[in-house]
């Protein structure tokens, strides 16, 4: 019932708007803005350019640590999940870069390979990496045997096995990591652009916490809520929409 | 002119845990030539579908040896049909057959097979919108469909009804006559392996090897539960070891 689940959303998010703006109004403090002061800051920053630029770059960093990411950790996890030897001796590997703090990685990586774009994307993609590891290690470990003997059987060959007997059954898990991993990696990018870019989100965000401007901090904050909603609306949800059609 | 010579010494399971050494299969040796259709009966965990998946190529791990000669020294080529369908869910009919191909294959050939199993209108169909007894043509038609010289059936009519099953083995057999290969059909029900084959062959239990070898020498079409009977009754008073079998 995609009407009343909209008119729910709608009812919620006004909602929170209220309880939002009557706060403000009450404390009456520029530690709070109302939400109408946020939205003229948003639509002020967006018109001078300097939103976009920031919102830009940080989600170009998304988007390729997104994708290496994805990419290493689900050949990893694979090789992981089918090859039990090769699981035993790299899972203490993983539990220790599972363990290791986010801020650890950034400023390691920093310091070993300079105030650079490739160790900001570097620092992000191994934050996000052993999670992917770990959640495709799981899938490739329920592949199910009998339909990859039934492809040796009938000679399908190592890519069209992949393509048409494993992957299938592993997008489950894919799509679980790229959820959670969309909401991991831009609060890691944040952190990465704050600790040593001089551009995008983080460094904006530090810019005006160190003038104070909580206004704009929201204004940044609801635009970068709405562009992951967004992806996450139109990018991800059809595409799992496309592979369950089967069922 | 073909034969297939099935020479396996000895295979057995090594329990890693217990190191418990288990022989599933000793000294069995069988033999086909020229397309022959033969049954395996035997008792159950009798190493059946063992025997099956060392002919498919799937178990390496035994003391032995499968040959084929022909002609052309052509290598094995085998399609299975296994205990279950095991057809990919995530995609169609015709992809599933088609998949099983490693050359172009045409649609025609395929659809043609199709109609000729009953499943024209499921061409386009995923498998969990088909029943059981149509999952089980589709792969039915899958291991016909592709260029084999053997073709291991793992009790392959198992948990359908009595009428679809027999209604199977009848498109079997037409399927088998029109594009003859050598087949290697394993069942537990004598019944069902009378009806089919050209010879019967009774596993022991393990380490299981051939303890009989029955030519069934009344034409196909003449093969009804009354001659299946008598040829029951025939066989357990010729051969007395294997009345526990029957």
């Amino acid at each position: 019932m995609p009407r009343s689940s909209f008119i729910n959303s709608t009812l919620s998010l006004g909602l929170l708007l209220l309880i939002w703006h009557t706060t403000a109004v009450l404390v009456d403090s520029n530690v709070l803005p109302t939400p109408f002061l946020v939205l003229n800051t948003l639509v002020d920053a967006v018109n001078s350019g300097e939103l976009p630029h920031h919102l830009g770059i940080t989600l170009y960093r998304l988007a390729i640590s997104f994708v290496l990411a994805m990419l290493l950790g689900t050949a990893i996890g694979v090789i992981m999940g089918r090859y039990k030897k090769t699981n035993l001796f790299f899972d203490s590997w993983l539990i220790i870069l599972l363990n290791v703090p986010a801020l650890v990685t950034i400023i390691l990586c920093y310091i070993w390979f300079g105030l650079v774009e490739s160790a900001a994307i570097f620092a992000v993609v191994i934050n996000k990496l052993p999670n992917v590891i770990v959640t495709i290690r799981e899938g490739a470990k329920n592949l199910d045997e009998e339909l990859i003997a039934m492809a040796k059987v009938y000679r399908f060959g190592r890519l069209k096995t992949l393509r048409h007997v494993i992957m299938p059954q592993l997008y489950p898990y894919v799509m679980a990591s790229a959820r959670t991993g969309l909401a991991l990696i831009w609060k890691i990018v944040l952190v990465v652009e704050l600790l040593g870019r001089s551009d995008g989100m983080g460094y904006q965000i530090h810019l005006f916490f160190q003038l104070f401007d909580i206004t704009s901090i929201l204004a940044y904050t609801v635009s970068f809520i709405v562009v992951i909603q967004l992806i996450e609306t139109a990018i991800l949800k059809p595409l799992d929409k496309q592979a369950q059609r089967w069922k | 002119m073909n034969r297939l010579t099935v020479d396996i010494k000895e295979k057995a399971f090594n329990n890693v845990d217990t190191e418990v050494t288990f022989t599933a299969i000793k000294n069995l040796q069988l033999e086909l030539s020229n397309n022959e259709f033969i049954c395996i009966v035997g008792p159950s965990g009798c190493g059946k579908t063992t025997l099956l998946n060392i002919i498919a190529g799937l178990d390496l791990n035994f003391d032995g040896s499968i040959q084929l000669n022909d002609e052309d020294n052509s290598d094995i080529k085998t399609s299975f049909v296994f205990q279950t369908p095991r057809l990919l869910p995530w995609r169609t009919v015709l992809e599933n057959i088609q998949l099983a191909h490693n050359d172009e294959i045409s649609l025609s050939s395929i659809t043609d097979l199709l109609r000729h199993l009953g499943l024209s209108d499921n061409i386009y169909s995923f498998p969990q919108h088909l029943s059981l007894g149509m999952q089980r043509r589709v792969a039915l038609a899958r291991a016909f469909s592709v260029p084999s010289n053997i073709l291991l059936m793992d009790e392959p009519f198992v948990s359908l009804d009595q009428p679809t099953a027999r209604k199977a083995r009848q498109l079997l057999l037409n399927l088998w006559q029109a594009e003859p290969r050598n087949v290697i059909f394993v069942t537990h029900d004598l019944n069902e392996a009378i009806e089919l084959a050209d010879r019967v062959l009774f596993l022991s239990e393990s380490p299981s090897s051939v303890i009989a070898d029955i030519p069934v020498d009344i034409p196909r079409e003449k093969r009804n539960a009354k001659a299946i009977e008598i040829f029951t009754a025939k066989i357990q008073h010729s051969h007395q070891q294997l009345t526990h079998l029957i």
